[in-house]
């Protein structure tokens, strides 16, 4: 038992959580706007598949990064424009977007490289293991800085909290919610990167396999706060860690289930979300589309 | 000419999905026209395509059902997957339990059983556990929603990876057959089997696994038609969905409603189960669903929340699954993942026209709502 709690354990939390910070820092911008955004999962998907192909293309990581940065806020503005342009129901849209990221990249990778199961393999010496890992951390602390201490971070929290006084102050809602939108899909593009060209070494179908849901619960866990949220993601990312540690180790003679360790971020995030571990308040206006007044 | 009218948006928003679509099918070298040929020509043969086609549709017409249903309540069910998950691991286990003894061809007994009850009182036991797993996982949300005013968004989400993980849980550790390599329970008994339509359908090979859930699915249909048009508690849903202050100051219970309307849409999602493992699989086997949770949500987007809206939306679906199929072998580049592009685009289309601007998030996400 005393040798699971190590240097190694610690590791894996950090690369486990790396993923989770990033998209859940892009959800915060979006959220912090007024903006449901729940495609985060579609968003990761479409960071991971553009960093494997581009980087395969063009042997080079950091045009993979960018390229999946790109594809991050084009499929991001999807939801931006369905969601402020049309003022279509946020919760819907970003459900759109999640079910299109499950064929799109596999309907392309089919085109691109003959098979819609994964992209070809990169070797390991164009990967990028740990500078995502200082980005996330680096993003949290700008982000709490940009937020909180800046002015456009000031009109993201005026927009989300009240669009009606910051339009009457002169902000103009739509662009800083378009911001905060596509600033969602960087972010959690980058995220998606680390995992096919970081963690991994190239994308599968699904690779995500619901951690944009698990980042969307550690933004809610941590009540939409930049360093509350990192915690909560350091803390999902060490269930994860554990999980795989503990596969076949016994307490007592009974194996521990690993479904059991799977849903302790689910369960959280509901016990959170109850108000039962302090007031989760969300952005006042968030999830309602904003109408100008005559 | 009003009926006309609400046929036609559903119907631009599905042409659209499919121009769109056809323009990705043309980027990556192929032919929409051809493509489109496979994916909707194969649907209608008979016994094969009206067969799978009908078959593909049923998980969609219930699972449509469900979120039309807690769409009219105002309520996003997003839930529908876990909600049918643990649905289908209660039939399997009131099946397994009373269906008597199953033994393989050596003659070992890879079955659970405790007793055996005669199919005449085992299936509707079994259909009742599925209605009634469904429905309290469905309330789950919704009780959470009416006491603390947590969003039923993120809790459905969230008890969605809970319901599989459970599942999965109790298959893998108790209900297994030990050295089954395949992550799935024990045979169902016999008695709990329900019949292939083949068996009825002169013509119909029974091998075709469409069965008697499609009969029950349409009966759905016309029991939601009925329950939110026909009786006390649906117009109190409705007006519940429509405008809840109003509701609450006409002395509905607000709260009751939610729960209600959560419980009804997590049953009909539940008989999901009855499809699948009564009728299908004979026992519960991890990760069955073919999104049809999420899937159910397009469906009763695109038929506007009304029960013959949902069937004809869940066919249309189940259509283009079905193509799928034939558009992996028969094209060059197009693979079935078309299908998951085209439902994207569908919703999205359905979900930009100012109708349903707002509607759902209307509820006050993720307030403390004193509701």
């Amino acid at each position: 038992m005393r040798d699971l709690f190590n240097v190694g354990l610690l590791l894996s939390t950090i690369r486990l959580a790396t993923p989770l910070i990033l998209a859940a820092l892009g959800g915060l911008y979006s959220e912090r706007s007024g903006v449901i955004n729940i495609a985060l999962e579609g968003l990761m998907l479409a960071g991971a598949f553009t960093a494997a192909s581009v980087t395969h293309y063009l042997q080079n990581p950091w045009a993979g990064l960018i390229a999946a940065i790109g594809a991050g806020v084009l499929i991001a503005s999807i939801h931006a424009v369905a969601c402020i342009r049309f003022k279509a129901d946020q919760v819907v849209t970003g459900a759109a977007i999640n079910i299109l990221m499950i064929g799109l990249p596999p309907f392309i990778s089919g085109a691109l490289f003959l098979s819609t199961g994964s992209t070809p393999q990169i070797p390991v010496n164009k990967l990028i293991p740990w500078t995502p890992v200082v980005i996330a951390f680096l993003l949290v602390f700008v982000t709490w800085y940009v937020l909180y201490k800046t002015p456009f971070g000031l009109r993201l929290r005026a927009v989300g909290e009240n669009p009606e006084a910051a339009d009457a102050a002169g902000i103009s809602v739509t662009k800083i919610r378009y911001t905060g939108v596509l600033l969602s899909g960087a972010l959690a593009g980058i995220g998606g990167a680390y995992l096919s060209i970081g963690q991994s070494s190239l994308f599968t179908r699904n690779m995500t396999s619901g951690r944009g849901f698990i980042a969307l619960a550690a933004l809610i866990f941590g009540k939409w706060r930049p360093v509350q949220t990192m915690l909560a993601c350091l803390l999902f990312g060490f269930t994860d860690a554990i999980a795989i540690q503990l596969q076949g180790v016994r307490f007592g003679g009974e194996e521990i289930p690993n479904q059991f360790i799977q849903i302790i971020p689910y369960l959280l995030t509901i016990i959170v979300l109850a108000g039962f571990i302090g007031t989760s308040r969300a952005p006042r206006a968030l999830g309602q589309p904003y109408e100008k007044e005559r | 000419m009003k009926l006309l009218r609400e046929l036609l948006f559903p119907f631009i928003a599905v042409v659209a999905a499919f121009v769109v679509g056809g323009i990705f099918v043309l980027a990556i070298g192929d032919s929409p026209i051809e493509t489109y040929r496979q994916l909707l020509g194969n649907a209608f043969s008979w016994p094969d395509g009206i067969g799978y086609t009908l078959f593909n549709a049923t998980p969609l017409i219930f699972t449509g059902l469900a979120v039309a249903v807690a769409f009219r309540c105002g309520l996003l069910n997003i839930g529908a997957e876990g909600q049918l998950y643990v649905a289908a691991f209660a039939t399997a286990w009131v099946a397994m339990k009373f269906g008597g003894v199953v033994v393989d061809v050596s003659g070992h007994n890879v079955s659970y059983s405790w007793m055996t009850l005669p199919a005449l009182i085992l299936v509707p036991l079994a259909i009742c556990a599925a209605i009634f797993a469904g429905a309290v996982w469905g309330a789950i949300p919704g009780f959470l929603k009416a006491r603390f005013g947590s969003h039923e968004v993120i809790n459905t989400i969230m008890l969605n990876f809970v319901a599989v993980a459970l599942c999965s849980y109790f298959t893998q550790y108790h209900y297994k057959v030990p050295g089954d390599p395949i992550l799935e329970s024990a045979p169902i008994g016999d008695g709990a089997h329900i019949a292939h339509l083949g068996k009825f359908i002169p013509g119909l090979p029974e091998r075709i696994p469409l069965n008697l859930a499609f009969i029950f699915a349409l009966i759905a249909c016309a029991l939601v038609y009925i329950f939110l048009w026909k009786t006390k508690w649906g117009y109190e849903i409705r007006a519940t969905g429509a405008n809840p202050s109003a509701a609450e100051y006409g002395g509905i219970s607000v709260r009751k409603q939610i729960v209600l309307a959560m419980a009804v849409s997590g049953g009909l999602a539940g008989m999901v189960g009855v499809n699948e493992v009564l009728g299908y699989h004979h026992r519960y086997y991890d990760g069955f669903s073919d999104n049809y949770g999420f899937t159910g949500i397009a469906v009763a987007l695109l038929g506007r929340n009304h029960p013959v809206g949902v069937l004809l939306a869940a066919i249309l679906f189940a259509v283009l699954l079905r193509g799928g199929i034939f558009v992996d072998a028969f094209t060059d580049h197009v693979s079935k993942d078309i299908v998951q592009i085209l439902q994207a685009l569908v919703i999205l289309f359905v979900a930009v026209k100012p109708n349903f601007r707002g509607a759902f998030s209307r509820f006050g996400m993720l307030k403390r709502s004193k509701v």
